[in-house]
């Protein structure tokens, strides 16, 4: 499946597709008032950006990040912080966008020269570290004041994390078919090789490392604008890895467009299985990421390959 | 006074991280491969010494046996149907998708686990639970002690079976160079397979272990892993008494960081520690040569 290079120009009815679909989306609070609906949206909206973050690094780039809830917890917590002490929201996402990059830039640079398991382990253990002491340091639930809570509106949270959607998702397919993009896949298959034909695989690796994880800060921000009460230590959970990577696994790692159906895949199962099934959902997660692992490395985009869907991106697996 | 204390609490309790970790270390050695599920399968050796103990009575120092020997059927099974697919793929490919499946099985057990027992908290009371020894005035629980003294136990016979026994040599061979062990004529699949039973019975032992000093649930997976991490980083690749020892100086730190810092932050040095030797020293604080 690698070198999978084929030329598939977005067609005018693949163009027309996405942009229909956008435009729907991007309509939806004007034509329905179902807050149960939006609700709904957003939050595939969100997962879909947030896995989009992952699969730029975990598809793309070929490196396994355990600790993306870092990323997303530390842009959640500043963005927070910084919008309730009264700074524009824009500006306190900004805020919540940079501390996640910076934290890219220093975790990064001693983590991406380890081989092996290390980076994987490595990056679980900063997440946890993080977790654990948030948890400590503040383990008051943070709440929103009451005047915030009065002019409270879903539909301006909406449109932020569709914007963020659409936003990351057309990144990841524009990187895919840059220069620099042909440089990340070809650290990916073999970074020995890469160095050789000159391209420098280090500073390849870091920037797709540190962008992912300021695309994820940014999505945590979002969460953070959106959430009307939560522990601080909870945007730190393991579960802000793990969801993304099975989305990303289920959808398609290493697709333009698998991160997002397998948000929409994930997110319906979890509705219709969490009413009914309680705790057994998360069995059924697991069994099906185990199988799309083992059996299908491709995820639903590689089951259903339906013409003019496919990306230029190779599969990130050999 | 208190200082002793400490020390002594983190040698204990150190033990059975030096133990959890050669499982993992066995597997990691020989396949190649990174069991992330390695704190699901302790957890599952945890119950399975809590439910003999409750249903029969069984002495927990007694179902470290039956426990080590469920586990390895549990890891041997989840070797055949999982972990056997990737042993052909590229060193890269085989790493990463253990990973991946591994944490697939850490939900599927998890779940499995809440389902079936609950999501309670369950540890082993025996009759002499509270017994301690006092030593110049630092109380030595006696139940800690015996399950250091089972792990010591229990490593020094897998040190001894990988080094007097021809399956443990030739489980030696293959963790050293498949290619050349298949060609002496080792037959590498079945040495796979027991390599992953090996490992997850140790597992199974060290979760008996924690359900006697500590307790089991069903969360108590991923943080059983990271400390077994911790300490195969710490401890470098290769030696069963060096990942022994990285064992019991993680358990010292903890336990003198948790004094210092206070409880909350126990943890946390522990990881920092890990990623400090992860930079600056990646073959280990006790091994040699490159990781």
């Amino acid at each position: 499946m690698t070198g999978r290079f084929i030329d598939v120009r977005g067609g005018p009815a693949r163009r027309l597709a996405v942009v229909s679909a956008v435009a729907a989306l991007a309509l939806l609070p004007v034509v329905s008032a179902n807050q149960a609906i939006l609700n709904w949206a957003f939050l595939v909206l969100l997962y879909a950006a947030l896995a989009q973050s992952w699969n730029l690094l975990g598809g793309f780039g070929g490196q396994v990040n355990l600790g993306h809830a870092a990323f997303f917890g530390l842009g959640a917590l500043v963005t927070r912080t910084v919008w309730l002490r009264g700074l524009p929201v824009g500006e306190a996402l900004l805020l919540g966008t940079l501390s996640s990059l910076g934290m890219g830039v220093l975790v990064g640079v001693p983590s991406l020269r380890l081989r092996g398991p290390y980076f994987a382990i490595g990056t679980l253990a900063v997440a946890e570290i993080l977790r654990i002491t948030v948890g400590n340091a503040l383990p008051q639930v943070s709440v929103l004041p009451a005047e915030t809570l009065a002019t409270y509106t879903l539909v301006p949270r909406y449109y932020l994390a569709l914007g963020l959607a659409v936003g990351i998702t057309a990144a990841v397919w524009g990187l895919a078919r840059s220069r620099v993009g042909y440089g990340i896949a070809a650290v990916r298959e073999d970074e020995g090789v890469a160095e050789a034909i000159g391209v420098n695989a280090f500073r390849h690796k870091l920037g797709v490392f540190v962008l992912s994880g300021c695309f994820a800060g940014l999505v945590g921000g979002v969460f953070a604008y959106y959430h009307v009460s939560f522990y601080p230590s909870f945007a730190f959970s393991p579960l802000w890895t793990f969801d993304p990577l099975l989305i990303t696994y289920l959808g398609g790692v290493g697709t333009v467009w698998g991160p997002v159906i397998g948000a929409v895949f994930f997110l319906s199962l979890r509705e219709a299985l969490a009413l009914r099934l309680g705790e057994v959902h998360l069995l059924v997660f697991g069994l099906l990421f185990i199988a799309v692992v083992v059996a299908l490395p491709g995820g639903f985009m590689a089951a259903v390959r339906v013409r003019g869907f496919e990306s230029k991106m190779p599969n990130a697996r050999g | 006074m208190i200082f002793a204390q400490n020390a002594v609490f983190g040698l204990l309790i150190g033990g059975l991280y030096g133990l959890a970790a050669v499982g993992l270390s066995l597997v990691f050695g020989v396949l190649k491969m990174l069991n992330v599920a390695h704190g699901e399968l302790l957890m599952l050796g945890g119950y399975t010494g809590f439910w003999l103990f409750t249903l029969w009575g069984v002495d927990p120092f007694l179902a470290v046996l039956p426990s080590a020997l469920a586990l390895f059927g549990v890891g041997a099974l989840l070797y055949q149907v999982l972990f056997r697919r990737l042993i052909y793929a590229s060193d890269e490919t085989k790493l990463k998708n253990s990973i991946l499946i591994g944490f697939g099985l850490t939900l599927v057990m998890q779940t499995l686990a809440i389902l079936a027992w609950t999501a309670d908290e369950r540890a082993i009371t025996t009759p002499y639970a509270g017994a301690v020894v006092h030593i110049d005035g630092v109380v030595v629980p006696v139940l800690r002690v015996g399950a250091l003294g089972v792990a010591f136990l229990v490593l020094g016979g897998l040190h001894l079976f990988l080094h007097r026994t021809l399956p443990g040599k030739a489980l030696r061979a293959t963790a050293e160079d498949v290619e050349a062990a298949a060609l002496a004529g080792i037959p590498v699949p079945k040495i796979f397979l027991l390599s992953f039973g090996l490992g997850s019975a140790l597992a199974g032992v060290a979760g008996t272990l924690v359900s006697m000093t500590d307790a089991v649930s069903p969360a108590i997976g991923l943080s059983w892993t990271l400390k077994a991490l911790i300490v195969v980083v710490l401890g470098g690749l290769g030696s069963i008494f060096g990942t022994f020892a990285a064992g019991l100086f993680l358990g010292v730190t903890e336990s003198m960081s948790g004094f210092v810092l206070g409880n909350a932050y126990r943890e946390v040095m522990g990881l920092v520690l890990f990623l400090l030797v992860l930079v600056l020293r990646p073959q280990g604080l006790f091994g040699s040569g490159p990781a």
